[in-house]
């Protein structure tokens, strides 16, 4: 490609298609076409700036210079006013890096989200790209691990587990068979981190996932990929097939001796099957029930093997901590939350989008300095955090350190990073009820306090709202509630009661009758 | 019984679909998403055949496509609507439009248009949370959406 060539990118991620950046990369080829301007259009994936999609970049002088949110409209004038040289225009946002929402950040496991084409290896080795395998590759099992656990990374999926733990158990316990389980069941809504990382570096997973495959002697493993994400299946398809023909996944992963084949299992819409259990048993093709444990899946998981089952951005931070070593990871962050936190800002929110910082920023500042209020530009009420079983969190709270230790203090949960954002017309006794619904409709069934107490939850909540019995039926409610806590076997049951015991403390003015 | 004919022909698909995928770790749920892929849905007669290739038991099969919300057990309509109803669409009017769409189509979720043009289904979720609210026409997810572009996607599809 000759070096004069000019290049404009348009994110391909999900999320800036949705918002038409297909139309807007027709439109800018139709119109370079017509003007005989020759142009190479990037499909690259979004930097998650996702009030700015579609968010165009063009290469100038060696940097990236922004324009969004683009139009199909807005193309010819851009071209008129000489976007491709970095041309002022009212779109025109000045150099990508600068923006104060991607330079406030500290981009380590999302640094290459939105800068590479997805589909290119050459793209992701010219970005650091396999250079932690490559480390990887020169210790033994032990000293991998003893990287991860140097480097404090705990479990980015809610619970926060030291994860060198988690990998210390499968490489100590005995098998001849193990896996590595990637649970990509992204389903907590306020959550597209990792829908992010695969849409736009597909291959941190997959370099991830092979260190831990090296890790602890597992030759397979599996991406549980949700179905609500067709796109996603296709782009890590496509990456492992090329990382196969590289070398990089196979019977003998660069030439090492070692195997690591790697396989993504559509899901089918279950959200119990995010819980880790269930997951396992949907891979083996059954129903998504929930396990009893001990034992942990760490000693007997798929299939009765020993497996490493991680999130998506746990695996996809591997790499990083590797490339740049586990004390440098390690010095990010507070307390016993080290490194960075992904927050996805999302809901009723101006400036949505993906912030990876330290750990240790209150709730207030990321919401008012990255988030800038609300979209509808009204008072903020609540926010989310942490999914649908996390708690709603009032604004008198919002000085709360963004840590795991912090939000389980005021009896929130951070989770997996998700946080949705309500203005002052939410009505908080319906958002309990869905909360109950939701359990409802996602149950196992397995245990009791679950299958049979959501169901009741809804029916409670509906008749202090038509004003039966308020007092004697919100008693009922905490009732019910610290029963499906105490009493459910997983965190479905067990955390779907906190959002609705956030309303009757924070919001208890909402839980009446109307 | 009227759909015999139909399920005959299905019959000889499903049976190469499940063989083909039998020796695969846990076969059952890539065998029923290729039924569906192919077929649009999972017929009750695809549970007998599958059940045999497998040597399962017609309730593990059974069970499998009742517990997972995705596995359709009729025809879909031409185009299937999945409508997010999750709390960051429901901040930015999920409500309204869940209300306007049932109206509009005249179905509530689960069910099919009599002219078979839509079926419409509640999704938890699309990943598109910071361009709530959302939704997904067959593969092809909406984020944004007005009740204006609702009515147009409607009008297109």
């Amino acid at each position: 490609m000759a070096g004069d060539t000019l290049r404009i990118y348009v994110p391909n991620d999900t999320a800036a298609r949705s918002v038409g950046a297909d139309a807007v990369a027709a439109a800018i080829e139709r119109t370079a076409g017509e003007r005989g301007v020759a142009i190479e259009i990037v499909r690259n994936g979004s930097r998650g700036l996702y009030w700015l999609e579609p968010l165009v970049e063009v290469a100038v002088a060696g940097e990236r210079v922004a324009y969004g949110p683009v139009t199909p409209d807005d193309v010819p004038g851009l071209f008129d006013a000489g976007f491709t040289t970095g041309g002022k225009h009212a779109r025109h946002l000045g150099a990508t890096e600068a923006l104060p929402y991607l330079s406030g950040q500290t981009r380590l496991t999302f640094a290459r989200a939105g800068l590479i084409a997805p589909s290119s290896l050459e793209d992701y080795r010219e970005h650091e790209g396999y250079r932690g395998l490559e480390a990887a590759l020169a210790m033994d099992t032990q000293a991998i691990v003893d990287v991860v656990k140097e480097s404090g990374l705990r479990g980015r999926g809610g619970a926060g587990f030291p994860t060198g733990i988690k990998w210390q158990t499968v490489l100590d316990t005995p098998g001849t068979q193990k896996y590595v389980v990637c649970n990509a069941d992204e389903g907590d809504s306020g959550t597209f981190a990792d829908r992010m990382i695969m849409e736009s570096d597909p291959f941190v997973l997959i370099e991830g996932m092979t260190i831990a495959g090296l890790a602890v002697g597992a030759t397979q493993g599996y991406i549980y990929l949700r179905a609500e994400y067709p796109q996603a299946i296709r782009t890590m398809n496509t990456a492992i097939a090329a990382a196969e023909q590289a070398g990089y996944l196979g019977a003998d992963v660069c030439g090492s001796g070692r195997a690591f084949h790697l396989e993504v299992r559509e899901a089918a819409g279950a959200y119990i099957c995010g819980e880790e259990t269930s997951m396992l048993e949907s891979l083996e093709g059954k129903r998504g029930m929930v396990r009893y444990r001990p034992p942990l899946p760490a000693v007997k998981g798929l299939f009765g093997a020993p497996t490493v089952v991680n999130n998506l951005t746990t695996l996809a931070t591997v790499p990083i901590i590797f490339v740049r070593g586990g004390e440098f990871y390690r010095d990010f962050g507070t307390g016993r939350s080290r490194g960075t936190l992904t927050v996805q800002l999302a809901g009723n929110i101006k400036r949505g989008g993906l912030v990876e910082i330290a750990f240790g920023r209150t709730l207030r500042e990321v919401l008012e300095d990255f988030g800038g209020g609300t979209a509808t530009g009204r008072p903020i009420r609540a926010v989310q955090a942490g999914g649908p079983l996390g708690a709603y969190i009032p604004t008198s709270q919002f000085d709360t350190p963004l840590d795991y230790e912090a939000f389980a203090e005021i009896g929130a949960m951070l989770g997996h990073g998700g946080l949705v954002v309500f203005d002052d017309t939410v009505d908080m006794g319906q958002q309990a009820r869905f909360a109950m619904e939701f359990c409802a409709i996602e149950s196992c069934g397995k245990c009791t306090p679950c299958r049979v107490g959501a169901v009741r939850g809804v029916e409670v909540i509906d008749k202090i709202l038509s004003g039966q019995d308020e007092a004697g039926n919100r008693e009922l409610l905490e009732d019910l509630c610290g029963t499906m806590v105490d009493g459910s076997l997983c965190a479905l049951g067990g955390m779907a009661p906190f959002p609705v015991l956030s309303v009757l403390k924070h919001f208890p003015e909402d839980l009446v009758a109307r | 019984m009227t759909e015999a004919p139909a399920s005959a022909a299905h019959a000889g698909t499903i049976r190469e679909i499940a063989e083909t995928r039998a020796a695969v770790p846990g076969a059952l749920l890539p065998i029923l998403h290729e039924i569906q892929d192919q077929l649009g849905y999972v017929p009750d007669s695809a549970v007998p055949i599958v059940a045999s290739v497998l040597n399962l038991s017609r309730a593990e099969v059974h069970g499998v496509v009742s517990f997972y919300h995705l596995y359709r057990r009729t025809p879909p309509g031409r185009r299937t609507i999945y409508l997010c109803r999750a709390e960051a669409c429901q901040a930015m009017g999920a409500r309204d439009l869940e209300a306007r769409l049932k109206e509009k189509l005249g179905i509530d979720f689960h069910e099919t248009t009599s002219d078979e043009r839509f079926s419409l289904e509640p999704i938890y979720c699309l990943g598109n949370c910071a361009c709530s609210p959302a939704l997904m026409i067959d593969e092809t997810v909406h984020g944004r959406v007005t009740a204006e572009r609702l009515d147009s996607l409607l009008e297109e599809g």
